[in-house]
């Protein structure tokens, strides 16, 4: 039996009397009050994540010069766009690195300096056409001067992900973080029982079509995330263990905020972008509540080892988010102490706006007007012949 | 009178002398100990702070390097620009010291100058580069 719709939650939210609890403040409401009472006076449960995910980028139109070019190589302070869309249209991927200064700038920064309101500098060739004469353009960009600026992230979001650990005996520069030999250290990457995701395991609330918090501003679901793996093996709970869904997210770059969009760089490994997100989950119904009502001790993961350069990597075991927050893990019977890499500070602070947005009458829910897939199968890139 | 930051590195001979007592007895220096890793039988090494007069520093550091004793003086020092930062914890990672701690109500950085030995291998990893050396 559900308690209630999207549009009676709306309801109290425009009316200022919607009961909005962070997905860490749920946990004691719910152990005080019980499930039932809880799903009753509890309208919405707001998540949020901070981390660094690289499958991120914007689309941005330049608009037309005097005479006009179709762009087909650009760049942006140096960073390679990419052009093979429309004559002024570009994909600016976060991961990209500048052709004059390396790993130091890529096009996460282009982004978060557009962000800032920074003149960026645009250059762009083409080979010229009746109705495109100009051959090349070496001008200046910035985000009033520009039309459309959305960020489009093909992968962000993910629901749960490995810890990572390096038996090897020398240090090694990954996407998590650097690693020290003979396992001196274990990092995390996702903010637990405040992740947008693990509060909604089988992805009865977000769908194509939410509305979230994305970098400032408000976005949407746009797909499912690419590598979206709900096949994950699960507890008991139908929290995953381990990578599991993704989200494909959309929303307005002109809006937002480098306090929840900021560039990074991974030493030896690359550039990549902290890309804040927030998602209020509507408390439908009791079993919507108890999900969001998942602790860290509750969500585990695997410790994998990266030294392994295959697809592969053993797991060298099971861990809880508690026990990972706590500082250290017990690995084959000794004390590794534990690193974050994605911001729990951070997503506490999103997860508190979105609650004040929406208690305000500032954030309305959004309907999904898809489901996700819950059912599917990751498929590797094996190297084999042609088929002709 | 004057504080100075100082690595100090010996081997295994002369771990067990009592370095840091004649320090503060016979050259009347002030010596707290910011980062020990002595171990029997492998080169150890501490790190401190030592205040006291300037004649008697230098005095105490001949003594040391008498002893055989490789001895570092800290000149520069690392900076955290708090504002920058995103309070991620990938620096925590590799922090040997545990200077740069994550608190576990705020899940804020913490950083307690007092351990950092400036390894400097938190400027290589902050991936926001807010973490600088002084120099
Ligand atoms: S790595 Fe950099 S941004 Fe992250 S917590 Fe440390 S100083 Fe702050
Ligand atoms: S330089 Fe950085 S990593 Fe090294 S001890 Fe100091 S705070 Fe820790």
């Amino acid at each position: 039996m559900g308690y209630k719709s999207i549009d009676e939650i709306n309801e109290k939210i425009k009316s200022g009397k919607a009961v909005v609890f962070t997905a860490e403040e749920i946990i004691d409401v719910v152990a005080e009050k019980g499930i039932k009472q809880a799903a009753k006076e509890v309208d919405v449960v707001t998540t949020a994540t901070f981390g660094p995910m690289c499958s991120s980028g914007a689309f941005l139109n330049f608009g037309h010069s005097d005479p006009p070019i179709r762009m087909c190589k650009v760049w942006l302070n140096d960073v390679p766009a990419y052009g093979g869309v429309a004559a002024v249209d570009a994909y600016i991927g976060a991961t990209e690195l500048s052709e004059t200064r390396g790993m130091e700038y890529g096009g996460a920064h282009v982004i978060e300096d557009l962000i800032a309101g920074k003149d960026i500098r645009l250059y762009a060739e083409s080979y010229g056409t009746d109705c495109y004469p100009r051959k090349e353009i070496d001008t200046y960009i910035n985000k009033t001067n520009i039309n459309q600026a959305f960020m489009f992230n093909p992968r962000n979001c993910y629901q749960n992900y490995i810890a990572a650990t390096n038996t090897s005996d020398r240090t090694i520069y990954t996407y998590m973080g650097t690693l020290l030999p003979k396992c001196s250290n274990v990092t995390y990457t996702t903010s637990g029982q405040l992740s947008p995701l693990l509060n909604d395991p089988y992805y009865r609330a977000i769908g194509v079509g939410t509305r979230i918090f994305l970098g400032g501003a408000q976005g949407y679901v746009a797909w499912e995330g690419t590598q979206h793996n709900p096949g994950q093996v699960r507890g008991e709970n139908g929290v995953p263990i381990g990578a599991s869904g993704t989200l494909a997210v959309i929303g307005d770059l002109k809006k937002m905020d480098t306090r929840f969009i900021r560039a990074a760089v991974f030493p030896k490994y690359g550039v990549t972008l902290f890309v804040g997100i927030g998602i209020p989950i509507p408390v439908f119904d009791e079993e919507m509540l108890m999900y969001t009502a998942v602790k860290d001790s509750e969500i585990f993961t695997n410790i994998m080892d990266e030294s392994v350069p295959s697809r592969a990597r053993p797991a060298l075991g099971r861990v809880s988010y508690a026990e990972l927050k706590s500082g250290f893990v017990m690995l084959n019977g000794k004390k590794v102490p534990t690193a974050p890499l994605s911001s729990i500070k951070k997503a506490r602070e999103i997860a508190e706006l979105v609650k004040m947005q929406i208690m305000k009458g500032e954030f309305l829910l959004a309907q999904a007007v898809a489901e996700l897939p819950r059912e599917n199968k990751v498929n590797t890139l094996d190297i084999r012949e042609g088929d002709n | 009178m004057k504080t100075i930051k100082v690595s100090m590195r010996f081997s295994p001979d002369i771990v067990t002398k009592p370095l840091t007592y004649h320090l503060i007895k016979d050259y009347d220096l002030e010596v707290n100990i910011l980062n020990a890793n002595v171990g029997l039988n492998k080169i150890g090494q501490l790190v401190a702070d030592i205040t006291g007069e300037e004649a008697k520093i230098e005095e105490g550091l001949k003594f040391l390097k008498e002893q055989g004793v490789d001895i570092r003086l800290f000149t520069r020092s690392i900076i955290w620009q708090e504002e920058g930062c995103v309070h991620c914890g990938a620096c925590t990672a590799v922090c040997p010291t545990e200077a740069l701690t994550m608190d576990k109500n705020s899940w804020s950085l913490t950083f307690n100058k007092e351990k950092c030995v400036v390894c400097e291998l938190c400027v290589r990893t902050c991936p926001i580069k807010v973490m600088s050396v002084s120099i």
